[in-house]
């Protein structure tokens, strides 16, 4: 078996992406798709949670998106949840089972996995933020033995816009992980908390000594979540945040991914708190 | 070192011509440019600094990555095998700033495309006797010096050229030649008489040491200064379009009209431009051209001595010239240190 990085790095050139065949699909919402991929035969993804890949599509163009499936469940094969946000976003959610895209990956640094052990962890996504989490979730979660509590804080605008439903019904189903989720707008039916996801936190009461926070979503998120992690005293060091950026290289070429001295696809798109506390570009 | 007579220069420049593509500044409208000779009367070796940097020959304008058939998903690689080049006449600035790129290019994930352009590239410098433009600030840069990282190496030393070889490219340019001669004691006189009566031709333009740029720039990132210099800042992205040490790109697919054929290519691409950091979905995370030109000043002066050990920025003047706002690196740095300059002296006077 080959490594899709390795596969990436040997080609001639490192703009040139693998060929993957969609083998599933299906439409969480009205803007967000859920694709299962796959590899040619004999290549595997292994990924690292948090971790993403440079999508093709041939003549459309080229884009980051970070995967969402568990690495130890991908087998040659591996996930994404994609909005359609853009050029290449819109094409792909045309795309049907069957079609073939292109892929180069997977970059960046994920989540510091080694360093959650024994700890208690909150996941705290936004949006679209908990595709990259789920992957570390499905992680975390294989191997619960080697973690404390754990919790996940989970905001969406409506009860429509909900990712991943069937992997929340089971997550909810555990006792050994703690599910909260609100809305930011509900609809008729909802009988769940409204609020912006800042709400959800005095529901964990996790001691802040041994605490791991990893969140990802939307910028506007960031400022207000930290603000209370910090407040209550979570170390600067143990909230981890996945940032975001147009990666349009992937290998620390391009520039435009750069955050002051960062190159978010190499040293990120995983980064701790404390590594980006006084970059006005990460949290701004 | 050896030593080229001037009368012997243009029989050099046509033996090199037989095997190789020789690039070198010719005059074009009172500008130069630097472009193939294909005749070396064209030479020029006295010149001032050329519209676009040299960097042109190893990362182009537009430059192909891959082809594909959008159908079968067929691809292959683009990595275009140039002929073997010469870049005849490289001020001292545009060397040190190819030293930059090869360090760049270089480091992690190696740039195959670059790689390809760069093996087949021969870079001949010439020695900066006086200065060859207002806007130059080598001198404080400290790349008025000679880097190592050429090839072969010329210094004008009047009727000949002391000719230094850097390396066995370089020697491979020189080998087996009758033209060039071994010097003898007068000729290294000549050189240290040159050498020495260049420097007082140049000025010191910069109001701090060039090692304390790192800090300047670091100890003034929320200046005021930023927003007024932003503010007359027209994004046209000209400065990174003429410097030696840009490399940014944008990535684009071409394909013809059956959505088959397609190529996917690189082209040159601007951080002060405004789209330049804007996400998916909109959000722009350099959200003013204050923080635009901040970014590009701290990358040249800091964030890029951090990673590689050498400045991105290397006095050539060339966005200073360009600028249709009129925004000099010179003006901006020197107008840090000046701001900066009270507050320190009150400090020093205070312990």
């Amino acid at each position: 078996m080959t490594t899709l990085l390795r596969e990436t790095l040997t080609h001639s050139s490192i703009y040139m992406p693998t060929p993957a065949r969609i083998v599933e699909v299906e439409q969480f919402t009205e803007v967000e798709k859920w694709f299962h991929l796959e590899l040619p035969s004999g290549f595997t993804i292994d990924h690292k949670p948090g971790q993403f890949v440079e999508v093709s599509i041939l003549g459309i163009g080229e884009a980051p998106i970070s995967i969402c499936s568990s690495p130890a469940r991908s087998n040659g094969s591996f996930e994404l949840c994609v909005r359609r946000v853009g050029k290449l976003t819109d094409a792909l959610h045309r795309l049907d089972v069957g079609s073939m895209i292109a892929v180069r990956g997977p970059f960046g640094h994920g989540f510091p996995i080694d360093r959650f052990h024994g700890k208690d962890i909150i996941f705290i996504a936004g949006g679209l933020g908990l595709a990259p989490l789920r992957s570390l979730i499905t992680e975390v979660l294989d191997e619960r033995g080697k973690y404390g509590r754990v919790a996940l804080l989970y905001g969406a605008r409506t009860p429509n816009d909900f990712l991943f439903p069937a992997d929340l019904a089971a997550w909810a189903d555990r006792d050994d992980v703690e599910c909260h989720v609100t809305v930011d707008r509900p609809s008729e039916g909802w009988d769940g908390p409204v609020g912006v996801i800042t709400t959800l936190l005095p529901k964990v009461k996790f001691p802040a000594r041994n605490t791991v926070v990893a969140i990802v979503g939307p910028p506007v998120m960031y400022r207000f979540v930290l603000d209370e992690l910090l407040a209550a005293g979570i170390a600067e060091g143990n909230i981890w945040l996945s940032f975001e950026r147009q990666m349009k290289c992937g290998v620390g070429k391009c520039g435009h991914c750069q955050m002051h001295h960062i190159y978010t696809c190499q040293q990120g798109p995983v980064l701790s708190y404390a590594e980006v506390k006084n970059l006005e570009e990460a949290l701004s | 070192m050896k030593i080229l007579p001037k009368h012997s220069l243009k029989a050099w420049v046509d033996r090199l011509r037989a095997t190789h593509r020789v690039v070198a500044p010719r005059e074009t409208y009172g500008q130069y440019i630097f472009e193939e000779i294909e005749n070396a009367d064209d030479l020029v070796l006295d010149y001032h600094t050329s519209v676009l940097p040299p960097k042109k020959y190893l990362l182009p304008p537009r430059e192909d990555l891959f082809a594909f058939n959008a159908k079968t998903m067929e691809m292959s690689p683009l990595i275009e095998e140039i002929q073997p080049t010469v870049i005849m006449a490289l001020h001292t600035c545009d060397l040190h700033a190819i030293t930059l790129l090869d360090k760049i290019q270089g480091t992690g994930h190696t740039d195959q495309h670059y790689q390809a352009r760069r093996r087949k590239t021969t870079l001949v410098s010439i020695e900066c006797l006086k200065p060859c433009m207002d806007h130059a600030f080598c001198k404080s840069m400290g790349t008025l010096a000679v880097p190592e990282g050429f090839d072969v190496h010329l210094t004008d030393l009047g009727d000949r050229y002391a000719v230094e070889i850097g390396s066995e490219q370089g020697e491979q340019l020189i080998e087996g030649l009758s033209l060039f001669w071994e010097p003898v004691e007068a000729d290294y006189d000549r050189v240290n008489q040159v050498m020495a009566g260049k420097w007082p031709n140049f000025d010191y333009r910069l109001d701090c040491d060039v090692t304390d740029l790192p800090d300047l720039l670091a100890a003034n990132q929320d200046s005021a200064l930023w927003d007024e210099v932003g503010d007359t800042c027209l994004a046209c992205g000209q400065c990174t379009k003429v410097c030696p040490t840009c490399y940014c790109f944008d990535v684009l697919d071409e394909i013809d009209l059956k959505l088959e054929h397609g190529k996917r290519i690189r082209v040159w691409d601007s951080c002060l431009i405004e789209k330049f950091a804007v996400v998916a979905g909109g959000h722009n995370f350099r959200s003013s051209q204050a923080r635009r030109l901040r970014h590009r000043f701290l990358r040249k002066g800091k964030y890029q001595y951090e990673s590689y050990g050498l400045l991105g920025c290397v006095g050539c003047g060339r966005c200073a010239l360009s600028c249709p706002a009129h925004i000099t690196p010179i003006g901006l740095l020197n107008t840090l240190a000046e701001r900066r300059r009270p507050a320190t002296e009150e400090a020093s006077s205070q312990s």
